[in-house]
């Protein structure tokens, strides 16, 4: 298993330069010129000739290219044209501010859609389950952009209850940060607590009429047993596919979300460094996103593996 | 010394379904001692399986439910255990070897944890314990290296491998009843012959009832003393094997014995079938179900149901024209007339 690991690590590198170049030649492919949006309209020709002279922008695009993989390589990001900061700082700035959003609603949503998708499989056809599967529904279609704005509208505008704007600050206590989380945090679990509940509920079932299911029935077994351990065991997979999409989508931070909330997160960051034709910023953020995918992938596989022994990642040696 | 295990009567198990009810089971009575072996057999969807399925109280959620009858258990009444007892009566009392071996082992368990949690959940004994008692069992149905075969995977055994865990699990329980649910069908001829054997074997020891579920007349008459002829979820015959053999009695038996092939049969003819399939479960109930495919029949067929009834000690059948009065020889009437 350690050498698979390995190997497979080492399958990174190369999908990892092809996201570079990809997204290289992409953002150079964005209509506009960062010298230009960073003087504004009223810059004369002079002052942008020699932004773009000190920005690089001038080298021929092979070269612009090798300079920055070869920097890349050497763990440098480069430079954002728009903050004039390091890329890596920014991003690391920013990350955390995402993550705390996504991943506390990445938990709640397992924690709330999982059992739900485990109470509507075994209780099919009640209306638990019926009630519960048209609230996913609703959950999974609503444009999530309408829901922010309905909950500022409710929450903030006309009950007072809660922030709608920034993140607060720790210096005004824990409790300012939670209340400011707790809209975006709404807003960004729905749709994963509603595929969590769906996709638990058709795995489950599927599992729950198994064979091996009935014989463990017939030899008498706890029905929790059987539940918990034997069939929520054997529905796992679906789950974790979808929580390892659900782990690495949530780096990018999700940029509605993050805009209507005015949250400073990778999204807010993201969108600034398309309208500013931030070429670095862009790159960087991709790379990034790139190798959480990538990397969570691999975790994803491994975590199959642990749960059936069966899958086996060496194609080599393969499945008797 | 023997005494009853089991005893079923009247058995009625009806599914629910949207388009009808299906009599799955209609009326179904029999009983086994302890030691014996009673062999049920009849045609896919005669309700064969959904009668061990109703002795367990496991049947499809939702849709089966038991609408009559009683089902005694070495004292019990199995119908009215409530939910503990029905476990203790799942895990300690009967053990069911299912028809696909390779499909009732959860695959994401070693099988030995599997084995030690099914000994575990019924039985006062420590995990070491019950280790050791999971190996004892392995090696006594035959598996190499047991130790070692405890930390497989159920897919990394063959079928007959896994039909062994069964059994061998399904011995740690010292089970009163084994029900056998088309025990060798997924199985190649020679390892159906094993598994029968430990069947056996295992019934020497622990001298418990089996109830065999399946098709082949062939492992019947090898393993069972007495057999029940299924036939559109009622019995059509019941007798001890022998009788069953030498001397059937209903028309449908007949056909049965008859579509085995025979070595002896010099002509290579085809093979003699029982023309027809069998009726809608859902219609069933006012005549005798076999008419429409029997070649013996007679108006009264049509319009009743022919009751079971014992026309020789032991000997039990449901045909209008099988009674005290009238017997029936087999070839009197031709197949065109």
């Amino acid at each position: 298993m350690v050498k698979t690991f390995l190997r497979r690590l080492l399958q990174i590198i190369p999908t990892l330069l092809v996201v570079v170049s990809i997204t290289f030649v992409i953002t150079r492919m964005i209509p506009g010129n960062p010298a230009v949006t960073l003087l504004g309209p009223q810059a004369s020709v002079e002052d942008i000739a020699k932004l773009e002279e000190e920005l690089g922008l001038n080298d021929s695009l092979w070269k612009q290219y090798t300079d920055y993989v070869g920097k890349l390589l050497k763990g440098d990001f480069g430079k954002s044209y728009s903050f004039n900061q390091p890329v890596a700082k920014l991003l690391m700035d920013r990350l955390p501010n995402t993550l705390l959003i996504s991943l506390t609603s990445i938990v709640l949503a397992i924690l709330i859609g999982i059992p739900i998708g485990i109470i509507s499989a075994v209780k099919q056809y009640t209306p638990f389950d019926y009630i519960s599967m048209v609230l996913a529904l609703i959950g999974v279609s609503m444009p999530i952009f309408w829901l922010g704005l309905m909950l500022v509208l409710v929450f903030s505008v006309n009950l007072g209850w809660l922030p709608s704007l920034g993140m607060g600050s720790l210096e005004n206590g824990l409790k300012d940060v939670i209340l400011h989380m707790v809209l975006p945090v709404t807003c960004l679990t729905t749709i994963p607590t509603a595929t969590f509940a769906r996709i638990t509920r058709s795995s489950m079932l599927e599992v729950i009429n198994a064979e091996y299911i009935k014989s463990i029935r017939a030899g008498g077994l706890k029905e929790g047993v059987i539940i918990y351990k034997h069939a929520l065991k054997n529905a796992l997979p679906p789950i974790v596919t979808v929580l390892g999409i659900q782990l690495a989508s949530s780096f990018t931070g999700a940029i509605l979300t993050e805009t209507i909330f005015s949250w400073p997160g990778m999204g807010t960051l993201i969108v600034g460094a398309i309208e500013n034709r931030d070429y670095m910023l862009i790159q960087g953020a991709v790379v990034l996103t790139a190798a959480a995918f990538v990397f969570i992938n691999l975790i994803v596989d491994i975590v199959y593996m642990i749960i059936n022994p069966k899958v086996n990642l060496d194609n080599a040696k393969g499945g008797e | 010394m023997t005494k009853t295990v089991i005893e079923v009567k009247d058995l009625k198990t009806y599914l629910y379904s949207a388009s009808g009810v299906v009599k799955a089971v209609d009326g179904v009575s029999f009983s086994i001692e302890s030691g014996k072996t009673l062999g049920i057999v009849g045609e896919s969807g005669s309700g064969k399986s959904m009668t061990a399925s109703s002795i367990i109280r496991l049947l499809p959620r939702n849709k089966g439910k038991i609408v009559s009858g009683t089902i005694n258990f070495d004292g019990k009444d199995v119908l009215s255990l409530n939910k503990k007892e029905l476990l203790q009566f799942r895990g300690k009392d009967v053990a069911v070897i299912f028809q696909d071996p390779m499909s009732a082992l959860d695959p994401v368990f070693k099988v030995g944890d599997q084995m030690v949690e099914m000994i575990c959940a019924h039985q006062n004994i420590s995990k070491t314990e019950a280790k050791k008692k999971a190996i004892d069992a392995l090696a006594k149905v035959g598996i190499p290296n047991p130790e070692k075969r405890m930390e497989s995977y159920p897919y990394e055994l063959s079928g007959g491998m896994c039909q062994r865990v069964i059994i061998a699990m399904s011995a740690c329980k010292n089970p009163k009843l084994v029900i056998a649910d088309e025990p060798t069908t997924a199985l190649d001829v020679t390892v159906q012959a094993q598994v029968l054997k430990l069947l056996k074997e295992m019934q020497s020891k622990l001298n418990n009832a089996i109830l065999l579920i399946t098709h082949n007349l062939g492992i019947v008459w090898e393993m069972c003393d007495s057999v029940m002829v299924m036939y559109a979820g009622k019995t059509v015959e019941y007798a001890t094997t022998k009788d069953l053999y030498t001397e059937p009695l209903h028309p449908y038996t007949w056909g049965l014995l008859d579509s085995i092939p025979k070595l002896s049969d010099e002509n290579k003819t085809r093979l003699n079938a029982i023309p027809g399939t069998p009726p809608d479960l859902r219609l069933t109930g006012s005549c005798c179900n076999f008419y429409n495919r029997c070649p013996y029949v007679k108006e009264v067929c049509k319009e009743k149901v022919p009751p079971l009834i014992e026309i020789k000690e032991g000997h039990f059948v449901a045909c209008h024209r099988q009674n005290f009065d009238e017997r029936l020889e087999k070839g009197e009437v031709d197949k065109n007339e």
